[in-house]
């Protein structure tokens, strides 16, 4: 675990990239084979089955530490990690060990088929010898969720550099339903033929930000245009029979949209397709609101199949009868893609997301425009000539998105942020007027600089008018400017409404609070496009 | 009822109406006695001015032509119906806590403190009494500060590292207090130690003028030349670290040093190579030995995690409460 842990504060202790790869890459060069694929595994999302509950680690770690429960529950959301709030709250080790990573997965497994008794004294046995970054680390084996600021982007580099093999390989080697019982770092990285499961999605590609004028980006003859979807980015795998679905996040989510089985009905074995998932009513998109009841759920109610029913709408093919096509133009892939889906049946849960045919920007631009009417979030630009790359590279795809909504609301409780932002008011709830009573409508927690966040904290101590457990009721006296993409109806808000990604755009220091907006103009915004 | 009124809480900050003064007001008042320097505590705009002898000199320097009276540790002052005495509070040098006493009723008001020795401030002194009025800044029990020596170690140890890796090492913190102790835990065996103007006058102060046992500095003035200081270590404030200042010393490797510093999420947001967990406040574990050694029953929660403090100290048998102040302590910024 030392290694490890060495190799963990290596990476945590700077913002440099090249130092991380660095770091990484010395450590897959030097590291014994199994601590190195479970590495690989941690830092990709995969992790050993969870040994002990969540529950349970906080109340052993409160009576360790001899704090009583509801302390080390207030102290959790400040810190902001469970795995750091318990290294940080136990009493120091009172020894020492040489057992490495995978020693300790393997404890950790070993305790999965024990009674509780044996599983406390076995992780209270290891918290005794572990040092803080030891311990943590241990901790968010438990715990789950390796997030510590190594992207796959950042490990494939490095693994790249350790092995000498190229990086988009290593990218594609990595991707799919492996986990370290499933292959060797010998198989997974190092074999010359990586023979790949069935279910081996393609590194997605994603597009960049659109901030200058479309005109920058050369002539309009060399563009594809389309919507962009407000959806579920996700790509459907047909092999052998099967059909897997990933998520961008390469989530499995192949159970959670049964609907999508009935594609191996329709198009051939060797089929890749990257598209959005959307909720769909036969001939159009619903909002995202109505897919947002089908995210999280594992398995699905039927009048919730109903409801919300899922289609992809496809706007590129990856593979063809088991050749991979990311190499040829998009052009090509897209006229593939098209003769493909041209003659399917309506009930083929998959449909061609529309071309938008345009010869000049600026008609593009008017089109962009009425986004939201197409139910689209903007409009999404890709060259013609382009490969499938992997991962976010600038110059081929472009997302061209809306300028967001906006409302000016009026900040009336303030609450302390976690983690990152734990000594600094960072979680704020917004009001809009109502006759002469504000009626809170929102929260917000991003937006604002450091030195914003900073001079509302300052301000926010001096102005608390009554405490609610964490919650500071503050002078309505700022003003800020809320974006967001979208509204619509919710009853379980006290102002029957809800917005979709709302953060704080501006700190409107220019407008006193009498004329922030009102619960009407936010309903008039919901008719125009809830 | 007598009891009651050593202290009273008002809008301009702690009063006590039989001495008729103000303890580390926020707002401008006729007489203010202040615990330490650092500038929540030590406003502008008081007409008169009392604190300890150590405080006094960085005070003037900070707050200008001010009229102010000084004490020992541990002299009695009579204010009116009131008795008063300043006692270490361990926080930065000179920094003191306040007692004081009417009719008997004994309250101590305790500003900043931090309860072990860092070999540079006059040590904490528990001081017996009916009420105390506390700090919280680090009241939650996942902060414990490792002992001095150790984080003494990994800094001169990130110093050299630092000059090995071909980077200037940058040290970021507050200029009074949190700084001088740096510099008296930094090795001027590894190279000298360049400062900016605004540590290098709260240090020139203390070497110079009061004696502190401080290690010699270079400050750096717009001619230095820093290929004249091949192995320095830069120390300045937090605001000074990465700016047009420290830039043109090269490629650097930069430090902060804070109580915050345990967190790693604040860690990562401050952006910097390092973070050492070094902090003039109590930890949790420092709150508690403070508070249980006064004796008292009473407890006021000024700043930092309040509400969960005082429900702790309820929970203990104590009478707590949180008394809302201007204090920040330190929030993690730097000036």
């Amino acid at each position: 675990m030392k290694r490890f842990a060495r190799l963990f504060a290596r990476i945590d202790q700077t913002t440099k990239t090249t130092v991380k790869v660095a770091a990484l890459a010395e450590y897959f060069r030097e590291a014994p084979p199994d601590d190195k694929l479970w590495t690989v595994a941690l830092f990709s999302g995969r992790r050993p089955r969870r040994a002990i509950t969540t529950t349970k680690l906080r109340e052993w770690a409160a009576e360790k530490a001899g704090v009583p429960l509801w302390l080390f529950e207030e102290a959790y959301p400040i810190v902001g990690d469970l795995a750091e709030t318990i290294a940080l709250i136990l009493p120091p080790a009172s020894r020492q060990t040489d057992a490495t990573l995978s020693d300790w997965i393997a404890h950790l497994r070993a305790l999965t088929d024990r009674d509780e008794e044996a599983r406390k004294a076995g992780i209270l046995d290891a918290w005794d010898q572990l040092d803080p970054t030891e311990r943590f680390l241990f901790n968010k084996l438990l715990t789950g969720g390796f997030r510590i600021g190594i992207s796959q982007k950042l490990m494939t580099r490095a693994l790249s550099q350790a092995t000498g093999r190229d990086e988009a390989e290593m990218a594609h080697r990595l991707m799919g339903d492996w986990t370290p019982d499933s292959v060797t770092w010998e198989t997974l990285i190092e074999a010359e033929d990586a023979s790949a499961d069935a279910s081996r999605p393609y590194p997605f590609y994603l597009a960049y930000p659109l901030e200058d004028a479309p005109e920058s980006l050369g002539p309009p003859e060399d563009w594809h245009a389309e919507w962009k979807w407000d959806g579920i980015r996700g790509q459907l795998i047909l092999r052998e029979g099967e059909h897997f679905v990933w998520s961008r996040g390469e989530e499995l989510m192949t159970d959670r949209f049964p609907e999508l089985a009935r594609a191996i009905d329709f198009l051939p074995s060797g089929t890749v397709i990257d598209g959005e998932i959307l909720a769909w009513d036969a001939e159009a998109p619903l909002p995202f609101n109505a897919l947002q009841k089908r995210i999280g759920r594992k398995t699905v109610p039927k009048t919730l199949l109903k409801e919300a029913p899922v289609i992809v709408y496809a706007y590129d093919l990856l593979e063809e009868h088991g050749q991979d096509l990311r190499d040829h133009p998009f052009a090509q892939r897209r006229d593939r893609l098209a003769s493909i889906l041209t003659d399917l049946p309506p009930e083929a849960p998959l449909r061609l997301s529309p071309t938008i045919p345009f010869t000049d920007w600026q008609a593009l631009s008017d089109t962009r425009d009425t986004a939201r009417d197409a139910r689209a979030e903007g409009l999404m630009l890709k060259k013609l000539d382009s490969p499938y790359l992997s991962g976010r590279k600038k110059g081929d795809w472009w997302k061209w998105k809306l300028d967001p909504l906006t409302i000016d609301a009026v900040m009336i409780y303030a609450q302390q942020g976690s983690g990152r932002r734990a000594n600094l008011f960072t979680d704020f709830t917004f009001a809009v007027w109502q006759g002469n009573d504000l009626v809170p409508f929102t929260k917000a927690y991003s937006g604002l600089t450091d030195e914003e966040f900073r001079k509302i904290t300052a301000w926010v101590r001096k102005n608390t008018l009554q405490r609610f457990g964490p919650v500071r009721q503050v002078k309505p006296e700022h003003v800020f400017e809320i974006a967001f993409e979208g509204i619509h109806e919710s009853p379980r808000h006290k102002s029957g409404l809800a917005l979709r990604f709302p953060r704080m755009s501006r700190w409107r220091h220019d407008k006193p609070v009498q004329e922030a907006n009102s619960l009407a103009d936010l309903r008039a915004i919901l008719e125009a496009h809830g | 009822m007598a009891r009651d009124t050593v202290l009273s809480f008002t809008e301009k900050g702690l009063y006590c109406p039989a001495g008729d003064f103000f303890i580390d007001p926020w707002r401008p008042v006729d007489r203010a006695l202040i615990t330490h320097g650092h500038a929540d505590h030590a406003r502008p705009g008081h007409a008169r001015y009392l604190c300890t002898k150590g405080a006094a000199p960085t005070m003037r320097h900070r707050l200008g032509e001010i009229d102010v009276q000084t004490v020992t540790y541990g002299d009695k002052l009579t204010l009116g119906d009131a008795t008063v005495s300043f006692h270490p509070a361990g926080h930065v040098p000179g920094s003191a806590q306040i007692r004081v006493e009417v009719a008997g009723e004994v309250w101590v008001v305790s500003g900043d403190y931090k309860t072990t020795p860092d070999g540079l401030s006059e040590p904490f002194e528990p001081v017996a009494c009916h009420a105390f009025i506390t700090e919280s800044t680090f009241g939650l029990p996942v902060f414990h500060w490792r002992p001095q020596e150790e984080v003494a170690a990994e800094l001169n140890a990130w110093w050299r590292d630092s000059l090995a890796a071909g980077k200037r090492p940058v040290l970021g913190a507050y200029s009074l207090g949190k700084a001088q102790r740096l510099l008296s835990l930094l090795d001027p065996e590894i190279g000298p130690i360049l400062t900016h103007g605004a540590v290098e006058a709260m240090t020139a102060i203390l070497r110079d003028e009061q004696g502190y046992d401080l290690p010699p500095t270079v400050p750096v003035t717009p001619d230095t030349d820093p290929k004249a200081y091949p192995d320095a270590l830069l120390l300045a404030p937090p605001s000074a670290v990465g700016s047009a200042w420290s830039r043109r010393f090269g490629p650097a490797s930069t430090g902060f040093a804070s109580g915050w510093m345990q967190l790693r999420g604040v860690r990562r947001r401050r952006a910097m190579d390092r973070g050492f967990v070094i902090s003039d406040h109590a930890d949790w574990d420092g709150l508690h030995a403070a508070i249980k050694e006064t004796g008292a029953e009473k407890v006021f929660v000024t700043h930092g995690y309040t509400d969960i403090f005082t429900r702790w100290l309820n929970d203990q048998g104590y009478q707590a409460r949180v008394v809302e102040t201007e204090y920040t302590g330190d929030d993690g910024e730097g000036e």
